[in-house]
């Protein structure tokens, strides 16, 4: 190949927490890779199935699902119906070939800029590690 | 209650008959001397001091009563300072003293009576009861402990609890030490009870709380005050125990009902401004904080020199000396990447613990070293301040202070490194003032579960932003005020309060909200009537009208959990639709 695999990976966003938490590892010049493609949406709990597998057709090779810790959540209760979509659908994905630890889901509040850049580190070398999604879907 | 008149040394006098001749002389300021009699306990003629000669109406003889055992009957003739009352007076007076001879209170009473040396055979020299059974009556009819009371007879009567042994009966409360006129009972607190939680010193069960207090109404500290003690004491038996301040207070104005209340209040707006809790000075051992009573805080030091404090406002030891040396060490639990203490700085320390040097120099002339990092006089004036007491001879020493010992002496060994110097050094000195640092109040969590606050990395709570909302949470209509967003000292906090109270009014005032334009709204086409939408809704926005799904716009906060879950796709969340993020996600990838 010779080419250096650069994972693409969806990284959605609660607007509260994960976002400014992104915001402020910005603010303290913490370098976060550039492999992640924010999205923005207002809560976690707006983030439907439909949409983390529109961003695998669309040729994501991972997607980072984040939002406020549990209990800290702007809507009280958004995350809780994330918490519980997320383990569902990546039980779902393995029926169709597509390797579960490609979706993460992990809390990151606004405060927690330095856990910002740890998590999508330690995401996007996991994905570098698993390959590149079409490969392992042909495969 | 009947209106009676009666005569005291010649002159008209109105009262009522519920009334002793007594509290009549008091109430009209006629002096008659009592031992014997408080005005919160039942009369008991014990000391015959407040003998008054009574001649009752339609009589022409008279006789010798205890003025305060004696009613205030109509049409009495009372003469209270007559040559028989004098002489009655004077063998009281003889008697005590020769019973108590050197009791101060009685010899200036015998004296007044021309009596000066005891007149009779004195016992015991030593003895300071006159038997007048104040602390008897106090113990039982008020405090209801029944520890005290009178035992044997004649000569041999005597007060002190049964058998004149020691009683767990005993509250420790005191009274009977107050009441007593002459200074006969001495408390012995053999354990500290009650005081152990009060460092700098017991204060009365009720006071006002600070000099500055507003409203400036006293409080009952109910750990302490005898009605509330003994209530818990018998396990609700005693209801009505003690009640002097009660009895006392001409205003009427002590409810011992009061209890905490629950107001439940609809407001438009909501100020947190919860503050600071001191970080606990004994987390880091090195500073020995509660191994000497002279390593103290910097809030129990404004406590000490406090004017209304336990010492007057004097600066002293915990021996009641005056220091002659102290050391103040600023960032203890501030800048300290220990995991007991704080990173961040407390911002106060540096201001305060320059005051407190000053005034240290100013009450007690004794030699100040501060043990300082770096001095942050960052305000109007403070660099000033800062100039100010280094002349008046406070001793800097760049470097945080290390470690404070006490000595087998008493005195306290405080090393640190003085940066300038390139040296270790240390001082002996006598007080040490901890400048500790000021945190989030531990209950924080609750309060921010409670308004959905979130919270920085350090404790306190966020702000929307830090720099051009810095009052503003993201839960509308809540704002910061003070400390509870972060350390800041009182021209800061006031400064912050005032934008928070502007913001608010803003709000108040406009008469209406805006809602941001991003809710969610229902395709009724779609929408099949299912109700998971409503199940999942926190905000209860959305209700089944007609059999389906209808979103209240101005309840809807737009969080979208609703759209991700509705199974036919009936719900749209404005400025965040499924294509608009769909769209996003095909958008990143295509140039990525």
């Amino acid at each position: 190949m010779g080419v250096e695999f650069k994972p693409k990976i969806v990284a959605f966003m609660c607007n509260w927490c994960t976002y400014a938490g992104a915001d402020s590892a910005g603010v303290a010049r913490l370098e976060s890779p550039a492999n992640i493609l924010p999205i923005r949406v207002m809560c976690s709990g707006r983030i439907s199935p439909e949409m983390v597998l529109r961003a695998f057709r669309s040729g994501a090779d991972g997607v980072l699902v984040m939002g406020c810790h549990i209990g800290d959540c702007h809507y009280s209760s958004g995350n809780h119906r994330t918490a519980k979509r997320m383990p569902l659908l990546q039980n779902l994905i393995g029926y169709v070939g597509i390797n579960p630890e490609r979706i993460e889901l992990q809390w990151v509040s606004a405060s927690e800029g330095p856990r910002f850049v740890e998590v999508t580190k330690a995401f996007t070398n996991k994905i570098r590690q698993l390959g590149p999604l079409a490969q392992e879907v042909l495969e | 209650m009947t209106k009676t008149t009666l005569t005291i040394d010649g002159q008209l006098i109105q009262a009522d008959d519920s009334m002793t001749i007594l509290e009549v002389c008091r109430k009209n300021n006629i002096p008659i001397p009592t031992l014997c009699y408080h005005p919160v306990l039942e009369p008991y003629g014990a000391c015959r001091l407040c003998t008054v000669e009574v001649k009752q109406k339609g009589r022409n003889w008279s006789s010798l009563q205890t003025s305060c055992t004696h009613p205030a009957w109509d049409g009495l003739d009372v003469q209270t300072n007559s040559p028989e009352v004098r002489e009655a007076r004077k063998m009281v007076m003889g008697l005590m003293l020769s019973r108590t001879p050197n009791v101060p209170v009685i010899q200036e009473l015998a004296a007044e009576y021309g009596v000066t040396e005891p007149p009779f055979h004195v016992e015991d020299p030593n003895e300071k009861c006159i038997l007048c059974g104040l602390c008897v009556r106090v113990c039982n009819d008020m405090v209801q402990a029944h520890v005290l009371n009178f035992s044997g007879r004649g000569a041999d009567r005597k007060v002190g609890p049964p058998f004149m042994e020691k009683t767990r009966q005993c509250l420790g409360c005191g009274a009977c030490t107050i009441v007593c006129p002459t200074g006969a009972i001495d408390i012995v607190l053999e354990e500290a009870g009650v005081y152990a939680a009060k460092p700098l010193g017991p204060t009365s069960a009720i006071y006002v709380p600070s000099l500055q207090a507003v409203p400036r109404v006293p409080v009952i500290d109910t750990d302490s005050c005898i009605r509330f003690r003994q209530y818990d004491r018998s396990l609700g038996q005693i209801t009505d125990a003690c009640g002097a301040c009660q009895q006392l207070c001409e205003a009427h104005a002590i409810d011992f009902t009061q209890k905490d209340e629950i107001v439940e209040l609809n407001v438009g707006a909501i100020v947190v401004a919860t503050g600071f809790q001191m970080w606990d000075s004994s987390k880091l051992s090195q500073y020995s904080y509660g191994k000497s009573p002279n390593i103290i805080t910097g809030l129990e030091f404004e406590r000490l020199s406090n004017a209304g404090g336990p010492t007057l406002g004097q600066i002293l030891l915990a021996d009641g000396r005056k220091p002659e040396t102290v050391a103040i060490i600023h960032c203890v639990g501030s800048r300290d990447k220990n995991p007991n203490a704080h990173e961040y700085c407390s911002r106060i320390c540096c201001m305060y613990s320059l005051k407190h040097a000053h005034l240290v120099r100013d009450k007690t002339h004794a030699q100040v070293y501060e043990f300082y990092m770096d001095m942050r006089a960052f305000g109007k004036g403070y660099e000033e301040f800062y100039e100010r007491v280094q002349e008046e001879g406070v001793v800097m020493v760049r470097g945080r202070g290390a470690e404070v010992q006490v000595l087998p002496s008493g005195k306290l060994r405080v090393t640190g490194e003085d940066a300038n110097l390139g040296k270790l050094v240390a001082v002996d000195v006598d007080m040490v003032v901890l400048s500790s640092a000021i945190e989030a109040p531990a209950d924080a969590s609750k309060v921010s579960a409670l308004f959905g606050l979130s919270r920085t990395a350090d404790g306190w709570f966020a702000e929307s932003h830090p720099k051009l909302k810095p009052v503003e949470t993201n839960t509308d209509g809540v704002f910061l005020a003070g400390c509870a967003q972060g350390p800041k000292d009182v021209p800061d906090t006031v400064g912050h309060a005032g934008a928070a109270a502007a913001a608010v009014l803003g709000l108040l005032n406009r008469g209406e909200v805006t809602i941001s334009p991003a809710t969610a709204e229902v395709n009724r086409t779609r929408c099949v009537g299912c109700g998971d939408c409503l199940l999942v809704c926190p905000y209860t926005a959305i209700a089944r009208v007609d059999g389906k799904a209808q979103i209240n716009a101005a309840l809807c906060k737009g969080c979208g959990t609703c759209v991700a879950t509705c199974p036919s796709g009936a719900i749209e969340a404005w400025h965040f639709t499924d294509e608009q993020i769909i769209a996003q996600i095909e958008g990143v990838l295509e140039w990525a």
